[in-house]
Parts: structure tokens; C-alpha cells; sequence
């Protein structure tokens, strides 16, 4: 059955909004994002999951030259970064768009969907 | 059909290819039966095959045999479903010959739904399946309309390019990377489940009235396209004989019946566009019409309206008046009423205000006009310019035809607008509408 990843990008703009929240306001989405894997799981969609540390924890190699040189910090620069994803299986886009669509309520962030190649 | 087993290009033969013989037969003919079952070969080729490149190519190869063989044999009793079998044997031998064959059956698995659906369900075609993949949302808009054109309405890419007035070599580019993308992302070909048939029916309206919209007043160059109107209209009535039940598509049907049918009577000898109210009534086609009006009928009958079941309804309105100043205007703003309750958008906003004009006045229907304030919409230029001239504001109306003219490049409409600014007497400067103002 094909598999798709379904990644949560953070997004900078939202971090006054989420540094603000206080634990007691981030309960309901745990709990949320707790019941989507357990669904997952129970439907037998769940492949995979795991949400990231933040962008600062990341160190980046390059073993493409004549030697591996390590850097501090992301790949890309780009501002925002993936915080987050679920591997599943499904039987197509419109499965797979289905679950995106209760991960994004679940976690409260919009919802990457995209296909894994085959093989 | 042959079995697998026969080999060889194995077209249909015996009694449903051999009537007709000797008839003459241009290629002309032979496409036209073509492009109008091309989007059921395509369909149920895809449907069991599983790829839509086999699904064309073995198509394009079934018209090839025609074009040989139904000038000699005749054409056969039923050439759509001679076209389906020899387009599907064509795709058997390619599979044969090609040691791709397993890559192909597995592609067949991605897009292949074997599941059957409930007996209740959405009625099944193959064709209506291929729609609902053709309008998927994770499509942008601009395929689902190539796409639909292409595989449902088996317009060649050159056609939908001239259509949309891109190079053919984007459209063909257009129309690869969605295909490429209905592959890799595993859209399916299938009807979507109940619970999202609404949802999935509206952006597949969506895509049938905007092709109807760009061949109705095209955006630039020409003042018509009129075989895109003409194939917005075909994919609306196959949309609707799949979905015979569903208001909203009978609504869609109806609205761009009602709409088509004033085409004969929408531009004058000399080409300028003729507002509704002034076009020659005895001009439009009364089939259209009619069949337009029995579908408003049954969906008023249903009571369930939606934005194109409404859209069609002030059509109705439209098309039963004698003449236009025997239009029942009440009716058109108390339709409107309803539809902005559904979707109150600034151009939904403006329409009504023209109706409102007609039953309250100019002054009432420019006050509404003022607030939408949709200055990049050149309808919006020429409502607020029609208003003001009949206010008696002939400066200002003539300062609102010349911000629609900027905003348009459509010829038939550029005439009207031009000849209906320069009715109106003196540059924008003076204050010398006296001429246009009815009173002394």
C-alpha cells in the first residue's frame, strides 16, 4: 500500500503565539494529537511518527568533498522547518487527505502531504 | 473481445463493424465520433489499465484504425463501443510488447479501485470517475481545466492552448506534470465517498463553468470562444445524465443552457457586444431555453437551492421576458436576495445592485455600488457608469467607462463601451452631460 509522509512545518510567525501558551493550554492539543495516533494505529494506517526538536538543535553534514565538514545549525535557510510528521499507509490521496485533515485539527498546524516513491 | 491469449492486434470484427459499407466517410466525420467518445475510451481504458499515457495512447492508436478501416468497412453500428474494444486490445498488445508490463499492471493497482461500492452509492461510470479525478483539489486549477478539456473532452493540447491563449508547448506541460502528479500522489479514479461528494461536485462545477466563462467572453483577443462554451455545455449535460439526482449540476446544466442561449444575440453585425436588455430576443435559441427552463422547474420542484440552481433561476427570469423592459426585475433581486445570503461576495454584491437599480433606482442601487467599491473589477466600472448616466452624471459616468476600458482587452466589448462613453457629450473635464440628461 502506497505511503505517504505527513510533515507540520513550523512556522516563525506563529512563535509569539505558541511561546505564549501556557502549559494548561497546550494539554488539549497533546491530548489530541494523542487520539489522532491512537486512531491511526488502530485503523492500522501508522507507520511512523515524531516530532522534532527545535531548529537550533539541528547540525549539518557534508561528506560530498574530499572531507565530511560539520556545521552548526539547518540545511536550508528558509525561515520555516519541519517540526513534526507521521508516516502512513494508504490507499490513495484521498485517504491520505482525509487523515492529513484530522492531524492538522489534531495539532493545530497545516498539514504537508506527500507521497513516498515506490519500491 | 479477443482473450489475452490470441495475440496480435486483434480489432473487433463480425456483424457490429460491417454495416454501412461503402458509405463515404471523411476523416472529418471519423474525429468528430471520436472526440465524442474520446472521454469513454479514456475512462474505461483508464479504469483497466490504470494508466492515463496507455489510456491516450491506445486511444490515438483506435482512431488511426478507424480513420483506415470505416472508410472501407463502413462505420461500425456502435463506433463507441468499437473504439473502447479496439483501443483496449491496442493497449493489451502495447503491454505485451513492452517488458514494462509488470511496472504497468502495479501502476494499475495506484490508481485502480477494485472496492466495490455500496449499491446505494453514487451511480458508477467510468467517465464519472475520470471527472472526479480530472477536478481533484490537490490538482491546480489551471490542469483540472486542461485536463478536463483534454481527457473528458478530447480536445487536443493545441486546441486548449489556443483556448486559454498559451503556448501549446505550457499547456502540453500543463497537462504532463498533472498527469505525473495524479501518478506519484496516488489520486484515485474513483467517485469520492458520500460524505464528500458535495464538496468534490462543487470544484468539479467549478471547472465546467469557468471553461464556460473564458469561451462565453473571453478574457482577451477574440470576443468568443465559442467552442469552449460548446464543450462546457457538453461536459455539463454527460455531468448531469451521470448525476440525474443532483440538483446543483441540473442547476449548472441549466444555467449555462439559459446563458448559450443568447449567444446568436449577444454581439451586434458590427461586433460590439448588445447588453441583454437591447438584444433581439427573436434571435435566441428556443430549444436551449426551453430545455433551461424545465431544469429551473424540477429544482424549484426539489427546493433544495444552491449558487448555480439560483444562478439559473435569474436566467429563467431573464429568458421568459418578452422583452427587457418586461423583465420581472422583483423576482431578480428577490433570487439574488437568497443567493448572497449563500455567498455574499462583492460580485454577487454588484449583480444584485443592477437589479436593485431596476426596482428602487438609480440612487439606491448607486449607494450599494459605492461600498462594494470592486475597483479592479471593470463590471463594476461600467455598473457605477450606467448608474451615474442615468443619474444624470455624464462626467463622472464617462471617467467610469474609461477605468473599465483600461481594465479590458475583449473587442466586442471594447466597441460597446467606447461607442457608449461617446454618447455622452464632452471631454470628462465639462461638466456638459446636459445632452445625455433626459431632463431640461
Amino acid at each position: 500500500m502506497p505511503q505517504f509522509m505527513l510533515s507540520v512545518h513550523h512556522d516563525p510567525a506563529e512563535d509569539e503565539r505558541m511561546g505564549a501558551m501556557t502549559p494548561e493550554e497546550m494539554q488539549p492539543i497533546f491530548e489530541a494529537v494523542d487520539a489522532f495516533n491512537t486512531a491511526l494505529q488502530a485503523d492500522g494506517a501508522w507507520v511512523f511518527a515524531g516530532g522534532l526538536q527545535p531548529i537550533e538543535a539541528s547540525t549539518c553534514v557534508d561528506n560530498t568533498g574530499e572531507s565530511s565538514i560539520v556545521t552548526d545549525g539547518p540545511f536550508s535557510e528558509s525561515k520555516e522547518y519541519l517540526g513534526g510528521f507521521w508516516i502512513i499507509e494508504a490507499a490513495d490521496l484521498d485517504t491520505a487527505l482525509a487523515w492529513a485533515a484530522r492531524g492538522s485539527r489534531a495539532c493545530q498546524g497545516k498539514v504537508e502531504v506527500r507521497p513516498f516513491q515506490g519500491e | 473481445m479477443s482473450g489475452p491469449a490470441s495475440g496480435g492486434a486483434s480489432d473487433p470484427v463480425g456483424p457490429e463493424a460491417s454495416s454501412a459499407t461503402g458509405r463515404e466517410l471523411g476523416h472529418g466525420a471519423v474525429e468528430l465520433v471520436f472526440r465524442e467518445e474520446y472521454g469513454r475510451i479514456v475512462a474505461s481504458l483508464t479504469r483497466r489499465f490504470g494508466d492515463l499515457d496507455l489510456a491516450e495512447d491506445a486511444a490515438a492508436e483506435a482512431l488511426a484504425v478507424a480513420l483506415e478501416r470505416w472508410p472501407v468497412d463502413g462505420v461500425p453500428a456502435n463506433p463507441g463501443a468499437w473504439l473502447v474494444t479496439t483501443a483496449g486490445n491496442r493497449a493489451l498488445d502495447r503491454l505485451r510488447r513492452e517488458s514494462r508490463r509488470e511496472t504497468k499492471q502495479e501502476a494499475a493497482v495506484m490508481l485502480h479501485d477494485d472496492t466495490p461500492h455500496a449499491p446505494t452509492g453514487p451511480i458508477e461510470d467510468d467517465r464519472l470517475r475520470l471527472i472526479f479525478t480530472c477536478c481533484h483539489p490537490a490538482l491546480a486549477p489551471e490542469a483540472r481545466v486542461a485536463l478536463t478539456l483534454r481527457l473528458l473532452g478530447g480536445l487536443s493540447v493545441a486546441e486548449i492552448a489556443e483556448g486559454f491563449l498559451v503556448p501549446e508547448t505550457t499547456m502540453a506541460q500543463r497537462i504532463t506534470r498533472a498527469k505525473r502528479k495524479i501518478a506519484a500522489a496516488h489520486i484515485p479514479f474513483r467517485v469520492p465517498a458520500e460524505a464528500d461528494l458535495p464538496e468534490r461536485l462543487g470544484a468539479v462545477h467549478a471547472v465546467l463553468y469557468l471553461i464556460f466563462n473564458e469561451g462565453y467572453l473571453a478574457t482577451s483577443g477574440v470576443s468568443t470562444r465559442d467552442d469552449l462554451a460548446v464543450e462546457a455545455v457538453r461536459l455539463a449535460r454527460l455531468l448531469h445524465g451521470l448525476l440525474p439526482d443532483d440538483v446543483e449540476t441540473a442547476g449548472l446544466l441549466a444555467l449555462l443552457l439559459l446563458t448559450e442561449a443568447r449567444r446568436p444575440s449577444r454581439f451586434g453585425s458590427d461586433g460590439a457586444l448588445v447588453p441583454l436588455g437591447e438584444q433581439d430576443r427573436g434571435g435566441w435559441h428556443r430549444e436551449l431555453i426551453d430545455e433551461g427552463h424545465a431544469l429551473v422547474r424540477t429544482c424549484l420542484r426539489v427546493g433544495r437551492p444552491g449558487r448555480y440552481q439560483l444562478l439559473a433561476a435569474i436566467n429563467a427570469v431573464h429568458t421568459d421576458a418578452p422583452s427587457g423592459a418586461d423583465t420581472a426585475w422583483d423576482q431578480i433581486v428577490q433570487l439574488y436576495d437568497q443567493l448572497v445570503a449563500l455567498d455574499p461576495s462583492p460580485v454577487v454584491r454588484l449583480n444584485r445592485a443592477v437589479a436593485v437599480g431596476e426596482v428602487d433606482g438609480p440612487d439606491v442601487a448607486l449607494a450599494d455600488v459605492e461600498r462594494i467599491g470592486l475597483t479592479t473589477y471593470h463590471p463594476w466600472h461600467v455598473v457605477r457608469a450606467e448608474l451615474l448616466r442615468r443619474l444624470g452624471r455624464g462626467a463622472e459616468a464617462r471617467g467610469s467607462y474609461d477605468a473599465a476600458l483600461a481594465l479590458i482587452d475583449n473587442p466586442g466589448e471594447v466597441l460597446y463601451l467606447t461607442r457608449r462613453r461617446d454618447q455622452l457629450a464632452g471631454p470628462p473635464a465639462e461638466s456638459s452631460s446636459a445632452r445625455e440628461n433626459p431632463l431640461p
